[in-house]
């Protein structure tokens, strides 16, 4: 490897936006393809891309659209490179009928999701409306992507790694689920991983090309008969049980002595922050559960919590949608609360801390049931 | 004795599941020569489409993707990119190739990505039970155009190759058809040339081979060979649309 490619030390501190620690970061995890189409708030990563991956000697496609690829990834994949891809909401849902037929190869890449407000068009603001698209799946047939949640440029910057490595040590799909305020904010971050050399990379024995001394190899989705489809959902079923055993990350902050529980991820997490500090000030006190993967989702971690404090309120930038994964997490033990922003808004601490006394206050609420802290 | 005829090592064993008639498994045995004859099979990887000849992975003895209707080119476009010393061909029907594909076509072609598409125009969707394609000829009846396709109402034919031959990005654009011998040597011609010219990284060619589908179509077929001379190549003229190695 030419060392002049490396272009930061691991430790050293740079100031970056979210979007571009990624594309960063990316090509330091070991990526040389990517093929997008534009759509904002997401840009940053293709225009940085186009030279960065230039310089390192890979390969920059602006597609056609979103659909054509999603399925440059899937040839690029099937030769074992590792893949990237980044949108926003309409494009991913576009991307959906690839990323099901690649998640059904059991082929590893990564794409990026920096979500905007929808649905149809919505806007270009900073929302989390495609956690259930994210996190169900998204396209069609029986099959789960990996989800990170980053809350900050330094883990945009960090998460392509273990991405990569995830993705690959199960072979399946990882995406990383932003927003558009975690990819347009500047902060210092570092990289806390050696740029990773490709020629280092072990080479897959399930991809294709170069069929000299081996038998011919076949990348398929296609199954017409009715038990050996059933055989491989049962064996993605399988793996998905190990993941969800095996991966499944999550940061705790003040729950020890916590009176309730603010379950949130990516902004609506750092924002939460804010809220739990001053409340503090006053005496009041909230503790955090930050989901870092969303799929699989932490939900020991939130039932146990849950059970111990009793009160649990989730905060998002849409109508509620992780709130029903904490819910079934909750499973009828505790209070469950939601607030929630939509449309590309995004709540303040002291709105947040202000509906976190609100739910403090309430009494005889039913366990389990969604209560809605918005005044609607 | 000397053998004069064999099954081509870039054939699998696997028989093949067309109807009589058909036109998928003279152009597989095209290719299956073409591959052996460049000595490519070890380096080459196949894209099935979504059509009849979904099952093209079983049939030749190489690597091969199978991949969502329309999307082959740009998976095409993802192996080259990655690994431009493989040789990639996309198979692909009309419906394919000139409906839903239509921009991963078009856009793989102008970029002039070196890899090669044989584009299988039957006028019909077979593999779905014979419903109008883009290329179903005016008045040509079909399960969804059961009087006949009116192009006032479902317009016209598209012309692929022609459509193609105006871009600066491909290199070799043909048209040809398997409905009779020395037709079927011509199509060998054109694919053998084509892959040649992916061999020597010249860029983007497309062969598009008139072929019969007797079952769709509703005909004998012997009379689906017939149709194609009286209906369809006069609507769809035979030979090169554009070849850049001529050019001097
Ligand atoms: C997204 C999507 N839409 C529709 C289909 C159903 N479908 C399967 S094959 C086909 C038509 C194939 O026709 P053509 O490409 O002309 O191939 P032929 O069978 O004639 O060789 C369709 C519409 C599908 N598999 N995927
Ligand atoms: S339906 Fe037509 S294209 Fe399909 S196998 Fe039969 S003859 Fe061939
Ligand atoms: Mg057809």
């Amino acid at each position: 490897m030419n060392p002049d490619i490396i272009k930061y030390k691991t430790g050293e501190k740079i100031l970056l936006k979210g979007n571009e620690a990624f594309a960063e970061g990316t090509v330091r995890a070991g990526c040389r393809f990517f093929a997008g189409y534009p759509i904002t708030p997401q840009n940053e990563i293709p225009e940085y891309l186009s030279w960065r991956l230039f310089e390192v000697g890979g390969t920059f496609i602006q597609a056609e659209s979103e659909v054509s690829a999603i399925n440059m990834i899937y040839g690029a994949a099937s030769c074992g490179a590792r893949a990237l891809t980044s949108s926003s909401g309409p494009g991913i849902s576009l991307k959906q009928e690839g990323i099901s037929y690649i998640a059904s190869a059991e082929l590893p890449f990564l794409y990026a999701n920096v979500m905007r407000g929808g649905p149809g068009l919505g806007n270009i603001a900073p929302c989390q409306s495609d956690y259930f698209q994210a996190t169900r799946g998204g396209g069609h047939g029986d099959y789960r992507i990996i989800v990170l949640a980053p809350d900050s440029a330094y883990e945009m910057g960090n998460f392509p790694k273990l991405a990569y490595d995830t993705a690959e040590k199960y072979r399946n799909p990882c995406m990383i689920l932003a927003d558009g305020l975690i990819g347009q904010m500047m902060e210092p971050l570092e990289f806390n991983f050696d740029f990773v050399d490709v020629e280092k990379i072990p080479s897959k024995d399930y991809v294709v090309g170069n069929c000299k001394g081996r038998e011919m190899r076949v990348i398929n989705t296609l199954h017409m008969s009715t038990d050996i489809l059933e055989k491989h959902n049962w064996d993605l079923y399988r793996k998905y049980e190990k993941i969800k055993a095996e991966f499944t990350l999550f940061e705790e902050k003040y729950t020890d002595d916590a009176d309730i529980i603010i379950v949130a991820y990516g902004t609506a997490a750092r924002i939460s922050m804010a809220a739990i500090m001053k409340g503090r000030e006053q005496g009041i006190k909230i503790g955090l559960l930050r989901p870092i993967t969303l799929w699989p989702f932490p939900e020991k971690i939130i039932s146990q919590l849950a059970q111990k404090v009793g009160k649990v309120l989730a905060v998002e930038m849409n109508t509620g949608q992780l709130v029903e994964d904490v819910q079934m997490a909750v499973n009828g033990k505790a209070e469950v609360y939601f607030y929630g922003r939509p449309g590309g808004n995004i709540p303040t601490g002291d709105e947040i801390l202000g509906v976190a006394k609100d739910a403090l206050k309430m009494k005889n609420v039913e366990p389990g049931k969604i209560n809605v802290l918005n005044k609607l | 004795m000397k053998r004069v005829y064999k099954r081509p090592e870039g054939l699998s064993k696997t028989i093949m599941r067309y109807c009589p008639g058909c036109g998928h498994s003279i152009v597989h045995r095209i290719i299956g020569e073409t591959i052996d004859e460049l000595g490519i099979r070890e380096k080459t990887i196949a894209i099935a489409p979504v059509g009849c000849s979904v099952f093209l992975y079983e049939y030749f003895n190489c690597d091969s993707i199978q991949v969502a209707h329309g999307r082959a080119p740009a998976v095409s476009t993802g192996i080259k990119r990655v690994n431009p010393e493989l040789i990639v061909f996309s198979y692909q029907g009309d419906g394919d190739l000139a409906a839903i594909g239509t921009a991963e076509l078009i856009h793989s072609a102008t970029r002039g990505e070196n890899f090669t598409i044989i584009f299988i125009n039957n006028a019909i969707y077979g593999m779905t039970g014979g419903q109008q394609a883009p290329t179903t000829m005016p008045g040509q009846k079909t399960t969804t155009n059961p009087y006949g396709r009116d192009p006032k109402l479902a317009g016209y034919p598209i012309r692929v190759s022609e459509m193609l031959a105006t871009l600066d990005g491909p290199v070799y654009i043909e048209r040809t058809a398997v409905n009779k011998a020395v037709n079927v040597l011509k199509t060998k011609k054109a694919i053998k040339k084509a892959f040649q010219l992916q061999v020597e990284k010249k860029g983007f060619s497309l062969i598009e081979v008139l072929a019969p589908c007797p079952t769709g179509w509703g005909i004998s077929p012997l009379k689906a060979c017939e149709y194609v001379d009286k209906v369809m190549i006069p609507y769809y003229p035979l030979g090169v649309y554009k070849d850049l190695t001529q050019v001097k």
